[in-house]
């Protein structure tokens, strides 16, 4: 008989219950395509980050306190200190070597053209190494300077026969000295000199398009720096920075065994910079956190707004949803009233109307879910260009939202239905 | 024996004596209509028999217990086992159908079963009319829905405020017959009516006038006839 009077007015009273289902699909949109955008919006501004460069620099100690005395980084590209060539590949045999999508070495040296001093800089570009433990794997800078655009000809890739006797010129000097892809530039280092062929002219927007890139063996040729480098970018995939990351970050040692055990077994930035050094002789591993850390912090902002804003429209809807029920509870005094006085507590009345609209709420819910995908979807495509993945969590969110607004928007109408007197609603005076 | 007892019951609404010193007994399988003009305190009376509201002052005696003591709660579950209501604008649930409507009464009584108030609609004569919504009905057919609702958990006491006040005269005569029949079957009805014919098919007539019982009239004795089986 229950499920009869409850099918009885969602079938007869369809007008009224279609207001409340669409006024609950209105926040549950809004909720659902902003809780939606908000638990993948940390995914999609991390991937931003990976491919604006590398998270991580590895450098020599000594390099390090310079710059950290004179807080003049960088300074002086030409290097007085140098890390190792041969411990590279340990950078993959730390705990997390499958977080590390991408690393390269760099070596940096004055060249001399035609009278003019040009910084020349050694990496990989596409480098096939193995592995110690067997493994074989490519890394280099391609992938990492993804914004760079090769303007005319191509990037240098070591694995094509010829590569490793030319260069990338950057466009600035290109321009400065006239040549384009094909010609050949001479130019004479610290230890030998020689003339070699442009594979490229690239665009970087910085620095780098006064500068001649070329690859690693070629440039510790030219410098005298065999088997050495000056430092290792590394491009790592990270879980973010919480309390325990933060007090780690200052000084390892100061955790319990517990803690250091979580910290070095998640895939904090500082445990990887810190496994880094332990496999990098006499090095310093940074996080590139000037970025990450405003780009956390508009992040947090941004996540905050939406949740402001999801709350609002949630207000909002159980205001909506609470005059709505009232007033469908008030028109349907009589009916309450009838029910009371042929027996029906209180209680049994309650659960009649919160069932109708529990099922109507979850009706309107379930369509609102599905817009707000949708919403979700078109912001995801206009800001990040990407689709939102669903997350497991935003359903029994949006659903257990979708309750307790439609139960707090409810409370007024109980309240009606326990203060009705059946006297006064019978008997028409 | 006394169903129904009230003594020097009062409803006072501020300065207003709504019931003023009422003393009424009514007995098991009684018939009685209560008259008066407009505004003498029938409703209000009916009310208080009814248990949906309480009076100010005096004793009300439904089986012999006093329901001025009981809670609001307690009030529901008397009007549920005890009473029978049928009302002037019939207030049937306009969402379920004529079927559903005798039912809703067995769901907060007991349990439904739609046997038993399909026939109790066979008995109002709407055997066929079972499936309609209320808006389907004429007022005569929704007063006798209300007949069969009122009547369906076999209450001790029927209670009709102006039951035929929006029906013309030939259902006003199907009304009055159904009421005939329950009588005869020993059940206990009150009455409340403006119309004389439906005041003298009672056995007794109370008149009421500003809150005060003023007259009484009719065979009191043959309300003593006992229960037979009901419905
Ligand atoms: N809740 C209330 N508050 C104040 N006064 C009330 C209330 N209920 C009833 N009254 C007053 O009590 C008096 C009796 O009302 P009641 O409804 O019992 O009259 P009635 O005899 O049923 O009249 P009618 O024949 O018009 O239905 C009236 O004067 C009415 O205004
Ligand atoms: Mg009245």
């Amino acid at each position: 008989m229950f499920f009869r009077m409850v099918k009885g007015v969602l079938f007869r009273q369809k007008g009224k219950m279609a207001m409340i289902a669409f006024t609950i699909a209105l926040g549950a949109s809004l909720a659902t395509a902003m809780l939606s955008v908000m638990y993948d919006v940390g995914d999609k501004v991390n991937q931003e980050l990976k491919t604006y460069g590398a998270n991580i620099t590895v450098v020599p100690k000594e390099a390090s306190v310079v710059s950290d005395l004179y807080e003049v980084e960088g300074a002086s590209t030409i290097p007085t200190s140098y890390l190792k060539e041969d411990e590279l590949g340990n950078v993959k045999t730390i705990f997390w070597a499958f977080n590390i999508v991408d690393f390269a070495p760099f070596v940096s040296t004055e060249v001399n053209i035609d009278g003019r001093d040009v910084t020349m800089v050694g990496t990989w570009f596409n480098h096939h190494m193995s592995l110690p433990t067997g493994e074989e794997l490519d890394a280099g800078v391609v992938s990492m300077r993804s914004w760079w655009d090769v303007a005319s000809g191509r990037w240098l890739d070591e694995s094509k026969d010829g590569d490793a006797a030319k260069i990338m010129v950057g466009s600035q000097l290109a321009d400065q000295l006239g040549v384009h892809e094909g010609d050949k530039v001479s130019l004479k280092g610290d230890a030998k000199g020689g003339s070699y062929e442009v594979a490229g002219v690239f665009e970087a927007g910085g620095d780098e398009d006064s500068q001649i890139y070329a690859p690693l063996d070629l440039v510790q040729d030219i410098s005298g720096t065999d088997g050495l480098i000056s430092s290792i970018e590394v491009s790592a995939i990270t879980t973010p920075d919480n309390e325990l990351s933060r007090q780690a970050a200052k000084d390892p040692s100061k955790l319990t065994v517990a803690q250091y055990e979580t910290w070095y077994c998640t895939a904090y930035v500082s445990s990887i910079c810190y496994q880094l050094q332990e496999v990098i002789t006499d090095s310093v591993a940074k996080a590139v956190r000037q970025v990450a850390e405003s780009e956390g912090a508009i992040l947090d902002k941004t996540q905050l707004l939406m949740v402001l804003i999801t709350v609002l429209a949630l207000i909002g809807s159980a205001l909506g949803i609470s005059n709505l029920i009232t007033a469908s509870v008030m028109e349907r005094s009589q009916e309450i009233g009838l029910l009371k006085a042929i027996g029906a507590h209180d209680q049994a009345i309650s659960a009649l109307l919160l069932t109708e609209i529990i099922i109507v709420a979850l009706l309107g819910g379930a369509i609102g879910f599905g817009a707000g995908y949708g919403f979700a979807q078109i912001i995801g495509y206009s800001v990040f260009n990407a689709s939102i993945a669903l997350s497991p969590m935003v359903i029994p969110l949006v659903v257990l939202l979708v309750i307790v607004v439609t139960l707090a928007g409810s409370i007024p109408a109980i309240r009606t239905v326990l203060r009705l007197d059946p006297a006064e609603v019978l008997h028409g005076r | 024996m006394a169903l129904l007892e009230l003594k020097n019951v009062y409803k006072i609404y501020g300065d207003l004596h709504a019931l003023d010193d009422v003393n009424l007994t009514v007995d098991e399988g009684e018939w009685v209509a209560i008259m008066g003009p407009s505004g003498s305190g029938k409703s209000t009376l009916m009310n208080i028999i009814g248990c949906m509201d309480k009076p100010t002052r005096g004793q009300v005696l439904l089986d012999g217990k006093d329901i001025a003591n009981e809670s609001s709660r307690g009030l529901t579950d008397i009007r549920r086992d005890k009473i029978g209501l049928i009302f002037q604008q019939f207030h049937l649930i306009n969402y379920l159908t004529a079927l559903e409507n005798v039912m809703v009464a067995q769901y907060y009584h007991s349990m439904p079963d739609e046997k038993e108030a399909m026939e109790a609609l066979k008995r109002v004569g709407l055997g066929d009319r079972a499936k309609h919504l209320p808006s389907q009905l004429s007022g005569g057919e929704q007063q006798r829905v209300c007949v069969a609702r009122a009547l369906i958990n076999h209450p001790e006491l029927i209670l009709a405020d102006e039951p035929t006040g929006n029906l013309d005269e030939t259902n006003e005569k199907i009304v009055l017959d159904l009421f005939r029949q329950l009588h005869d079957e020993g059940t206990t009805l009150i009455v409340v009516t403006h119309d004389a014919e439906v005041g003298a098919s009672a056995q007794r007539v109370i008149t009421l006038e500003y809150g005060k019982v003023t007259s009484s009239h009719g065979d009191t004795s043959f309300g003593k006839a006992a229960r037979k089986d009901v419905v």
